[in-house]
């Protein structure tokens, strides 16, 4: 033995497994664990399944009571056939998280403020957000309700069954590749974190206010001044119940607290805070046509949820038939049931009703120690709760959060929205942490056979707010802005309250059948977009700060229509009219002063002045036309919201154009920082003009048309650009129906024609397989980029030879 | 022929102790074969190296193929930012290849100087 050398190679072999068997950080970059990784049985070649896998299989679980066969479609979508009901829930389980493990896993990660232990100290204020939001506190009450509920609970426990037999049978070498490339093992699954999905999901959709920046703005302008920069109501809003319908009078009088005026509307007191928030643009499109309008005599449902555009998508599509029912739709892996979709009865469909159910209040503590604080005369004990946050590569790390008779004290001297040190103290009233059973409402959806079925269903869920759609082969349509709405007093809850006096609580729910509502109307259609959903005449507070156009110009075009097709409601879904656009262009048309502009200016004058109103992909006017008024809006508003270093929301579009329409001396057009008086004139054109900057620098890169402008893209959860799909020509944008922004779009379009053979489409930009190894990982999104759907196929147990089946999994029961 | 038994001995080997074992397994194997057949150090680095560089090699490739290339574009791009699926594959059999080499190579030294040459 020749020692020398024999350490010596020894020591290199060594070394060298250590070095690949772990990942490491090389110039700032998290590096995998090469050796494990490229190994062909073991790493991320083990991912890269063969184009023509078979996915059938037969399987045995001692947990189902009964078989179930599962048929996949070409497009991998599974139609599932349980003998009894909650072994579908079971199976649902079972396939999500065979195809969508990893990004189950993340969002809850996320909504639990567990980032952290992924990704390391960067994510450590999005934790700290999420744990002091009380989102674990929010999700621990819901699995409290579920629990009181045999029939949830149920469902519950078979789904989170299915979910842990699917991880139970991985190992090191069968891992969906992000776990691979991040190094972490999946956790098992619990109702704890199913609750948690419905969390998260409330707070995408109902996390959204910003009280922090209307208190900052009373602080700094006058009230008349506040209320033209963020008005009660636009003129152009047209609500989701006409204008001009009756409200029966109020079973709840909100009464406003006798020190409003000292201790609320006239405070000037500011804050320092800046949130993380969710996406302003989460929001959608739904309606519903009767059977009179269309060309069938059968109502029409179509629904397409604007949300965050990612790879692996929000949705699954899923078939589910048990002996009780047969449902299609999209669900949400992370939960059982079937979100949006229909049965054999009806169709129903959501988008977000944007209440303002999350308000904050000043607490006033007795000293740092936050033990007490001072509540209705009296010094009130608090209670606490110590998050433990763990953080990949360092100490774990604690924050105690207080929790108060209102909520849990978001804001306080050790967490400012990671702001610098702040001495106020601000407690959260969030709906979402009231106890309540949202999974119940779904799982009745998709069971419903009539309208008092739907209307029975939707009244369990509380939090987010969603406007529910609903349309029935029987011929009723119907829509309800549903959800557990505080009834507030007019700008209840617009501002931070002060937390030391009851008489500023919520001081009851809006009763359930005074929710807005509109059942088969005259007019012949229901819709919602996210606009306000009654006007001021709705004996409750509404808020502030809805979207009008959308809904303005779906309105429009549905009045207009007859003789309606589901291709109608396709064309209808996708179109790229600017309604903003229509009534913005003439005014910016009229105020840019040409004789100032040089000729380069006037080629993209003309450019803009012959604009078809649409926002196509391949339009330089919708570009020029966008830059223009974004830049008029920084113009007009940056003095007023720059004067102070304060936090501020800029005005809705819309607030801008109605005040220019209404009066052309609209008093925020001047620049208060210079000594002259600008007009109306003088901002638009300098408006133009820099957006001429923009453009042409664009242009000479040739991205000057709207689809390269916008530069569409749907992005991989981990921001992996080379698993995300980039660059996609696609039209729209805010203001549009097809409301396709960078990142940030309909992610599911569906049209139920409700024919008694029912005849739907539908296309989510994605694929059923999480796996970017797949072929079926994002082969959906090129046909919704042109705008195209699939035809969907709610199948029967008797066409399980049908030459559509590709692979059959079956379920047996037993061990 | 000793190189030649000795490097499919060795592909062999490491493919079976992978379908049990974590990947480094490959490592013991390829020590092993340089206990069983042995040759001088230089031949036994050889055979560690040319064997898993081939059987890493050619099973990712085979892999890939049957996978068109989907994820080998995608990985290649995010790990070598560079969209080349031969590129990743290539770099597969490379460590292995090292991994294989080197501890066949430290297996060599277990036998005095010259010993290999009398079996040969």
């Amino acid at each position: 033995m020749r020692s020398i050398p024999f350490l010596i190679f020894g020591v290199i072999t060594l070394s060298l497994i250590f070095w690949l068997d772990n990942s490491w950080t090389i110039s700032g970059q998290a590096a995998p664990a090469f050796g494990k990784f490229l190994s062909p049985q073991e790493g991320l070649w083990r991912n890269a399944e063969p184009t023509d896998r078979d996915y059938s299989a037969d399987l045995s679980f001692k947990q189902l009571k009964g078989k179930v066969n599962v048929y996949f479609d070409e497009r991998l979508v599974p139609h599932v056939f349980a003998e009894q009901e909650n072994d579908a829930f079971f199976v649902e389980g079972y396939l999500h998280a065979k195809f969508r493990l990893w990004q189950m896993e993340l969002q809850v990660y996320g909504a639990a403020g567990r980032l952290s232990e992924l990704v390391g100290k960067k994510a450590l204020p999005l934790d700290r957000h999420m744990r002091r939001l009380g989102m674990v506190f929010a999700a621990e009450n819901q699995v409290k309700e579920v629990e009181k509920d045999p029939q949830t609970l149920a469902a519950c426990n078979d789904y989170t069954a299915g979910v842990n037999a699917y991880i139970e049978s991985l190992d090191q070498g069968s891992l969906p590749i992000e776990y691979k490339l991040l190094g972490y093992y999946p956790e098992k699954w619990s109702n704890l974190k199913t609750a948690l999905f419905v969390k998260y999901m409330s707070y995408e959709l109902a996390g959204q206010e910003n009280d922090f920046e209307y208190t900052n703005a009373k602080s700094v302008f006058s009230a008349s001044d506040f209320d033209k920069m963020y008005p009660l109501m636009m003129d152009s809003l047209d609500p989701i119940v006409p204008k001009g319908t009756p409200f029966p009078n109020p079973g709840v009088r909100a009464k406003i607290p006798a020190s409003a005026n000292a201790d609320y509307f006239d405070t000037r007191d500011s804050t320092d805070l800046e949130e993380q928030k969710p996406d302003p643009a989460n929001g959608s499109n739904n309606w519903a046509v009767s059977g009179a309008k269309t060309k069938s005599g059968f109502p029409i449902l179509c629904n397409d949820p604007h949300l965050g555009l990612n790879l692996p998508s929000l949705w699954y599509e899923i078939q589910i038939s048990t002996p009780a029912y047969n449902c299609y739709g999209v669900s949400l892996p992370g939960g059982p049931g079937i979100e949006i979709g229909y049965n054999d009865s009806c169709a129903f469909g959501e988008t977000t009703a944007y209440r303002d159910v999350r308000d904050y209040y000043q607490i006033t503590f007795k000293d740092d120690s936050q033990k007490e604080y001072w509540f209705d005369s009296q010094w009130v004990k608090t209670t606490s709760r110590i998050e433990q946050i763990k953080v990949k590569g360092e100490p774990d790390y604690f924050d105690t959060v207080t929790y108060t008779n209102i909520g849990p004290v978001m804001y306080d001297k050790k967490y400012n929205g990671d702001r610098g040190t702040h001495n106020k103290c601000y407690a959260v009233r969030w709906s979402a942490h009231d106890p309540s059973n949202e999974l119940k409402a779904i799982l009745q959806l998709d069971k419903s056979n009539n309208y008092s079925d739907y209307l029975a269903a939707i009244a369990y869920f509380h939090t987010p707010g969603q406007n529910f759609a609903f349309a029935s082969k029987s011929g009723d349509i119907a829509i309800w802005d549903q959800g557990n709405f505080p009834a507030k007093w007019k700008h209840q809850g617009d501002f931070v309250m002060p937390g030391t006096d009851s008489t500023y609580f919520w001081q009851a729910m809006i009763p359930q059948n005074e929710n807005p509502h509109l059942v088969n109307p005259p007019r012949g259609f229901v819709s919602s977009a996210n606009q306000m959903p009654a006007d001021t005449t709705y004996p409750y507070y509404l808020g502030l700060n809805y979207p009008i156009y959308r809904g303005w110009e779906i309105n429009k075009r549905l009045g207009a229509m007859s003789n309606i097709t589901p291709e109608d409601m396709m064309r209808l879904q996708t179109d790229n009219y600017n309604a903003f656009g229509e009534m913005a262009l003439p005014v910016l048309l009229k105020n840019i002063d040409q004789p100032k502009l040089n000729n380069d200016e006037l080629q993209y004058f003309d450019i803009l002045k012959t604009w078809n109103l649409r926002n196509d992909a391949d339009s330089r006017g919708a570009t020029i036309f966008v830059l223009t008024w974004d830049s008029l809006e920084t113009i007009v508003w940056s003095d007023e919201l720059t004067k102070s270093h304060l936090s501020l929301l800029m005005p809705e579009s819309g607030t801008l154009l109605e005040g220019i329409l209404k009066d052309s001396a609209f008093k925020f057009l001047d620049d208060i920082n210079t000594p002259q008086r600008e007009t109306l004139s003088d901002d638009v054109t300098l408006a133009f003009k820099k957006a001429v900057g923009v453009a042409r620098l664009a242009d000479s890169m040739g991205n000057l048309e709207w689809g390269k402008f916008k530069d569409t893209k749907i992005l991989n959860l981990a921001r992996i650009a080379a698993f995300s799909r980039l660059h996609l020509p696609v039209g729209g944008g805010s203001n549009c129906i097809n409301a396709t922004k960078e990142q940030h779009g309909p992610s599911w379009r569906m049209i139920v024609s409700l024919s008694p053979e029912t005849q739907a489409y539908g296309v989510y930009p994605g694929g059923q397989n999480g796996n970017p190894g797949s072929r079926f990982y994002d082969n959906f999104i090129d046909t919704w980029v042109p705008g195209k759907y699939y035809l969907l196929w709610m199948m029967t147990s008797s066409q399980a030879r049908d030459q559509r089946v590709k692979w059959k999994m079956t379920f047996n029961s037993g061990a | 022929m000793k190189f030649i038994v000795a490097t499919i001995l060795t592909m062999l080997l490491s493919f079976c102790a992978c379908l049990f074992l974590p990947w480094w397994s490959i490592a013991i194997a390829a020590f092993a074969v340089s206990v069983l057949i042995p040759q001088a150090p230089a031949a036994s680095f050889l055979t560690g190296f040319v064997g898993l560089f081939l059987l890493w090699g050619l099973l990712s490739f085979w892999i890939s193929t049957k996978n068109d290339d989907i994820l080998a574009h995608r990985v290649s791009l995010l790990l070598l930012k560079s969209d080349s699926p031969m590129l990743l594959i290539l770099l597969s059999a490379v460590i292995g290849a090292l991994v294989g080499g080197f501890a066949a190579l430290t297996a060599a030294y277990l036998r005095p100087a010259g010993a290999a040459q009398i079996d040969k």
